[in-house]
């Protein structure tokens, strides 16, 4: 299973993996009506310990937390995507609560938002790996 | 003959569901509901008739749950169990089992209360079935009065604010949410909700009713159309006491899940086990938990070892937008430390004793807080924590950078 990992000693702390996550998400083709001038709910997100910065989005943990704590029975794992049906949320925050990466935040609409891998989206792959110009976030095969 | 029988048909009942098929996937299984609905998700009746969902979407599993799982699923009561026959009895039936899981859930608690008869519309607020009788009294200028300021009580209120004429809320604490919050927290969230439009009368109680008039301690009176009963909730007991399972508060269980009486499991809001953040047996009636001891029940019953030990008390509502994450114990002897930080309509209280985050309360933002409910929950020693950061913000820098590159860079 390919998952998004992360090397913190390559990340320059650019946020670009933040802009083309909204990008990929917005459904919009034109990158600064998606972007410019509006609050974006990425789904992965820069944090900074010191002089060290990397980026933080969801693990696809092998036994999910908020899969098991959703009150709505809104997440899934599904071939080992952990997705969010947003039209069962109802943005109570369980989720939230219980995610031990940190990485399941609150989306604009009120729902949950979570990395979903963009297997979905117009991008069809990780836009926070592809975009990243310094290799700190890959999408690979790693074993446990 | 079934080979597994499930009392009840909530998320603990689900959860057992799939633990079973995780090591058995042919095994009868029979699950006995009171209710007329398939297991639909019970915390979301309040938003229900906010609008927030629709029936539909509130069942929990998807149409074709006990299809595809193989399961018999039987609306109907179960009466009572014969241990020694290992046999459950419903209607004039019989099923007999080889386990049996009690996930019979818990029921409102409606104290005596002088001329309660004499109430016309009166309701209590805890399944699909209440909330949808509630709804056809709403009218636009409906006066509403809650008795019960928990869990409950508010959403519920939060729930009918828009669609009656006034929702007054009164309860004998002397704040909101007693249960999750100590006093500085559930100030600004009444205050939230008082803007809102919610009237408290808190350190108070009816001491009669008539009619449509509830008469309080403080000699206050309020007029009301609709009255909800929101005081409390008992787990359901008595066929499991019956069957002659040790019973408390809930029905007493082992870390798997095992109560006092051979091949009988019970899980959810009816079961009493192990809260780590005490160190004692207690019932956490909160959805992750029934699902998760409903899952770890399953699993023993089907031959597996599953055994759980981290659990505790966590919870995560809002209020007409304002959020508030929970978790672990709020030390009440006042030996530990507490760190509280105020933001803009906001607070967050951290607990931290005896080198651990005890507890934390946050109303606002609560992103990451997920991360102080893991630290909880692993009972991590804050000697591998950077605590000055734990304090500041909940983010992964707060913890050892070789562990940060654990989390990020492996298979978690």
């Amino acid at each position: 299973m390919k998952r998004v990992y992360v090397n913190e000693k390559w990340c320059l702390g650019c946020h670009l993996c933040e802009y083309n996550c909204a990008f990929a998400n917005s459904g919009e083709t034109d990158m600064v009506k998606a972007l410019k001038n509006k609050k974006i709910f990425p789904r992965v997100h820069i944090e900074q310990s010191g002089d060290i910065t990397y980026a933080v989005s969801c693990r696809h943990c092998t036994d999910p937390l908020c899969v098991k704590s959703c009150i709505a029975g809104a997440i899934s794992k599904l071939d080992g995507v952990v997705k969010i049906d947003k039209t069962k949320c109802v943005g109570c925050l369980t989720c939230v609560l219980v995610c031990p990466y940190g990485a399941v935040r609150p989306g604009p609409d009120g729902a949950a938002n979570k990395c979903e891998l963009c297997l979905e989206n117009s991008c069809g792959e990780p836009a926070c790996v592809k975009g990243c110009p310094n290799n700190a976030i890959v999408y690979e095969e790693r074993q446990g | 003959m079934s080979k597994y029988v499930i009392i009840g048909n909530g998320v603990a009942a689900a959860g057992c569901i799939e633990g079973i098929r995780s090591v058995d996937k042919d095994g009868e299984i029979t699950v006995f509901s009171a209710e007329k609905h398939p297991v639909y998700s019970r915390p979301l009746i309040s938003y229900y008739l906010e609008g927030k969902t629709t029936v539909e979407k509130m069942n929990y599993r998807s149409g074709d749950f006990y299809k595809q799982n193989g399961v018999r699923a039987v609306y109907e009561k179960a009466e009572s169990i014969d241990a020694k026959r290992a046999e459950v009895t419903f209607g004039r039936s019989k099923e007999k089992y080889e386990k049996l899981c009690i996930a019979a859930g818990s029921s409102p608690f409606v104290p005596p209360m002088d001329g309660l008869d004499s109430v016309k519309d009166k309701f209590t607020f805890m399944t699909l079935d209440d909330s949808l009788a509630l709804e056809k009294k709403l009218k636009k200028n409906s006066r509403v009065l809650i008795v019960g300021a928990g869990l409950i009580g508010l959403k519920c209120a939060e729930g009918i604010l828009e669609r009656v004429g006034s929702v007054t809320v009164c309860d004998l604490a002397d704040r909101v949410l007693s249960s999750i919050l100590d006093s500085e927290c559930a100030a600004v969230m009444q205050k939230h909700l008082e803007k809102h439009g919610i009237t408290f009368l808190l350190s108070d109680s009816v001491v009669k009713f008539d009619k449509n008039k509830a008469v309080m301690k403080s000699k206050k009176t309020v007029d009301f159309d609709i009255l909800v009963l929101a005081v409390g909730v008992r787990a359901d007991i008595q066929l499991a006491k019956d069957a002659g399972c040790e019973t408390d508060r809930g029905i007493v269980i082992d870390t798997k899940m095992k109560t006092s009486v051979d091949g009988i499991y019970a899980a959810g809001d009816c079961a009493q086990g192990f809260d780590s953040s005490t160190g004692t047996n207690r019932v956490l009636a909160i959805l992750p938990n029934a699902y998760m001891q409903g899952f770890c029940a399953g699993v023993n019953m089907a031959g597996g070892e599953k055994s759980m030990t981290d659990a505790i008390p966590m919870n995560s509502i809002g209020f007409f937008g304002l959020h508030c994450a929970s978790a672990g114990v709020c030390p009440s002897d006042g030996e530990g430390e507490i760190y509280e930080q105020r933001s803009c309509g906001g607070i967050k209280r951290l607990y931290i004793k005896d080198d651990r985050l005890a507890g934390y309360i946050i109303i606002g933002d609560v992103t990451g807080a997920g991360i102080y409910t893991r630290i909880i929950r692993e009972k991590t020693d804050l000697c591998y924590v950077d605590v000055d950061k734990l304090k500041k913000d909940a983010t992964l820098a707060m913890f050892l950078p070789e562990n940060r590159r654990k989390m990020l860079g492996g298979v978690v």
